[in-house]
């Protein structure tokens, strides 16, 4: 058995790919370099991220797959599902064992399981379409913070950056450590600590003042729209998960208020 | 803004425009142009009421003011509620500093009737106007078009919203007679009328010359009010009917009534509003639209009410066993989403996955499907198990087994009302 170490990127996992033919690799399994425990492996294949190798693989693949399949893989990726890259990994060796294209076999399961994964990540960037919820700063920053079990910040960017093209916005992902910046012409990768349980009086201090205003607006509007006699939480939950709620601003009542 | 009046008139013109049910959001092609503010397209679902309904749009009424009385509406004339109206300049602020902020997709704007209809719409019209032309807004608009309201007025709404609708209200002249004495089908049937043969129009026009203006890109819907009146489903899904045939609507909403007056002629306060009649109505309406079937094969002159119990689709498989069993393997795709739990999506992955192999049960419940659900209608044929012959009810019944509603006690509540 053999344990590859990459550096968690997704060119890094494409390297590993080439490398796994390469080297004829068997029973491989992957580790990212900071979680591996390289005692427990008798062999240990350490994979430093190779621009020539990984677009090699995915000109493979781009040959083989057609554009929706192709996305996919980098959707499936996107997941961070427990053994994805294993996963991945079945589903290329079968996509460059077959000589037509299999991404349709849904009865297998190395199809079937890149399909679900690519799936949660899609549901997840559409759901982080919808609940980003911007803040304003004094200096005309529109800020929100997000914590998606996905990575999709990449794929939510062109949305964001198509319909807020005249206001400056960042958008932090604060389980992974880093935001997309919009400065009114690009949107760039930054990374930043920000401190998670920041006090409501700095926030205050750094909010334009009619922000609050509009939050309670529409926590406002949030209660006002309710029908009660229609209520039904459990809809509202798996609409809604719960795990959202905390940067969700209808759902985080308001503090300043006694 | 003078924060607390708004705040207090936010919260009674959003509770009173909270029963027009309308939330769709996409279906509309506006590009944001030369960095200004707001697409449209996807159609987002920004957050979700304790109810479980969507709140994509900014719901509001202009104002509640309305010199109607109609029995169902919780603005009319007679009710004695708080009064407010906002200003142009309140609804444009709204709109723009939540959309901002990622709350909502766009603008849902109705109001009561104050005046008269054209007065009222040209209201309307003057807000839409300002966020396409002073605020370069692209983000959503639906604008209810108020009946009565001059064609000129209507022309021009169109031209800067994404969808208009006009609510039929009643399924029937006869109840809308009964409850809304003041209005009729045909000042609704009008302006729809009208509606439908603009948006063909410059349809047609925009195929020849791309500079022409979009016209309600998004189209028109409708709502009718149900569980209020006595109508039965057929009349209810025939009135639908019409309305996507005749009048080329996108949509058409089912809004179950909700008690909200002491008034005899409707079901008292404190009548359970009929959820679930509504969810099959809906899920019928999306038989008809999706999945190709003929509102007659759904309800009809000898089963006028679809069943509470059991969907639409397995009401119909269960009176139509003669064309039943399908073999997935051969069967197109057209049969297949007709059989009783396999939806749109899954005959789609039956029909992909089966070019690779024969499809067996257990391939079934890998995709997703629910097999334990859609096996009474599966071909007999190897490998599936030889299903025993078995009657519509014991089908039904097994089925029922398989699930449990918590609306199971509601099942036989028709509202018994005249």
């Amino acid at each position: 058995m053999t344990q590859i170490l990459y550096d968690g990127s997704y060119e890094g996992w494409l390297t590993a790919i080439f490398e796994i033919y390469e080297y004829k690799l068997k029973d491989v399994v992957f580790a990212k370099e900071e979680t591996s425990n390289t005692l427990l492996f008798s062999n240990t294949h350490s994979v430093t991220t190779d621009e020539v190798k990984a677009n090699r693989v995915l000109n493979g693949l781009q040959q083989r797959l057609s554009h929706h399949g192709f996305h996919a893989i980098y959707f499936a990726f996107l997941s961070e599902l427990d053994q994805i890259e294993e996963i991945l990994f079945r589903f290329t060796a079968y996509v460059f064992a077959s000589k037509i294209n299999i991404e349709r076999d849904l009865s297998r399961s190395e199809v079937l399981n890149v399909k679900k994964a690519a799936h949660l990540t899609g549901k997840e960037s559409h759901r982080m379409k919808a609940f980003v919820r911007f803040k304003l700063t004094k200096d005309g920053l529109y800020y929100a913070i997000i914590e998606p079990d996905c990575d999709i910040l990449p794929l939510i960017e062109q949305h964001f950056k198509n319909r807020y093209a005249d206001q400056r916005w960042l958008i932090y992902d604060s389980k992974r450590k880093y935001g997309i910046y919009y400065d009114l012409e690009n949107v760039s990768t930054v990374e930043m600590q920000f401190e998670s349980n920041t006090s409501s009086s700095f926030l205050a201090e750094i909010n334009d003042e009619n922000e609050e205003f509009f939050e309670n607006l529409w926590r406002n509007y949030f209660k006002s729209v309710n029908i009660e006699s229609r209520k039904n939480t459990k809809l509202h939950i798996k609409h809604m998960p719960k795990r959202y709620w905390k940067n969700l601003t209808e759902k985080i009542p308001n503090l300043n208020k006694r | 803004m003078v924060q607390e009046r708004v705040m207090e008139k936010l919260a009674i013109l959003a509770d009173a425009a909270k029963y027009d049910v309308s939330c769709s959001s996409g279906q509309s092609t506006r590009k944001n142009k030369n960095k200004g503010l707001g697409d449209t397209g996807g159609g987002i679902c920004h957050a979700f009421t304790e109810d479980g309904r969507c709140v994509s749009l900014l719901k509001i009424l202009l104002t509640n003011h309305c010199i109607f009385d109609c029995a169902y509406c919780v603005s009319r004339k007679s009710n004695d509620i708080k009064r407010a109206a906002f200003t142009v300049q309140e609804v444009v602020d709204l709109t723009i500093g939540f959309y901002r902020r990622n709350y909502i997709e766009g603008l849902f704007l109705s109001s009561g009737i104050f005046d008269n209809a054209d007065y009222t719409m040209e209201r309307l019209v003057r807000i839409v106007k300002k966020l396409r032309l002073e605020e370069n807004f692209n983000g959503y608009i639906h604008l209810k078009a108020i009946p009565g309201a001059s064609e000129e007025l209507l022309k021009e709404a169109g031209l800067y919203a994404d969808r208009l609708s006009v609510n039929v209200e009643m399924p029937t002249e006869q109840s809308l007679k009964l409850l809304a004495p003041d209005k009729n089908h045909k000042d609704v049937i009008k302006p729809m009328q009208y509606l439908k043969n603009e948006i063909i129009g410059y349809q047609e026009e925009k195929k020849t010359n791309y500079k022409t203006p979009l016209f309600a890109p998004a189209g028109q819907s409708t709502q009718m009010v149900i569980g209020a009146t006595k109508e039965n489903d057929l009349e209810i899904l025939g009135m639908a009917n019409y309305f996507y045939e005749q009048m080329k609507m996108r949509r058409v909403y089912y809004s179950g009534y909700v008690p909200i007056s002491h008034d005899n002629r409707l079901p008292a306060i404190g009548t359970p509003v009929p959820m679930i009649r509504e969810n099959r109505l809906y899920q019928a309406d999306w038989l008809i639209r999706y999945y190709g079937f003929n509102v007659n094969e759904i309800v009809g002159f000898d089963q006028p009410n679809l069943d509470l119990d059991i969907d639409p689709k397995l009401g119909w498989a269960l009176r139509n066993l003669h064309q039943f069993p399908v073999d997935i393997n051969t069967a197109d795709l057209e049969m297949i989403q007709r059989i009783p739990g396999i939806g749109f999506l899954g005959a789609k992955k039956i029909v992909a996955a089966r070019t690779f192999k024969k499809l067996q049960p257990d391939d079934l419940k890998k995709l997703g499907i629910s097999y334990s659900r859609s096996k009474y209608f599966l071909a007999f044929s190897s490998p599936f198990y030889l299903q025993k012959d078995l009657t519509p009810l014991q089908i039904k019944n097994q089925i029922l087994n398989l699930q449990n509603s918590k609306y199971k006690n509601n099942f036989s509540n028709q509202l018994a009302l005249f």
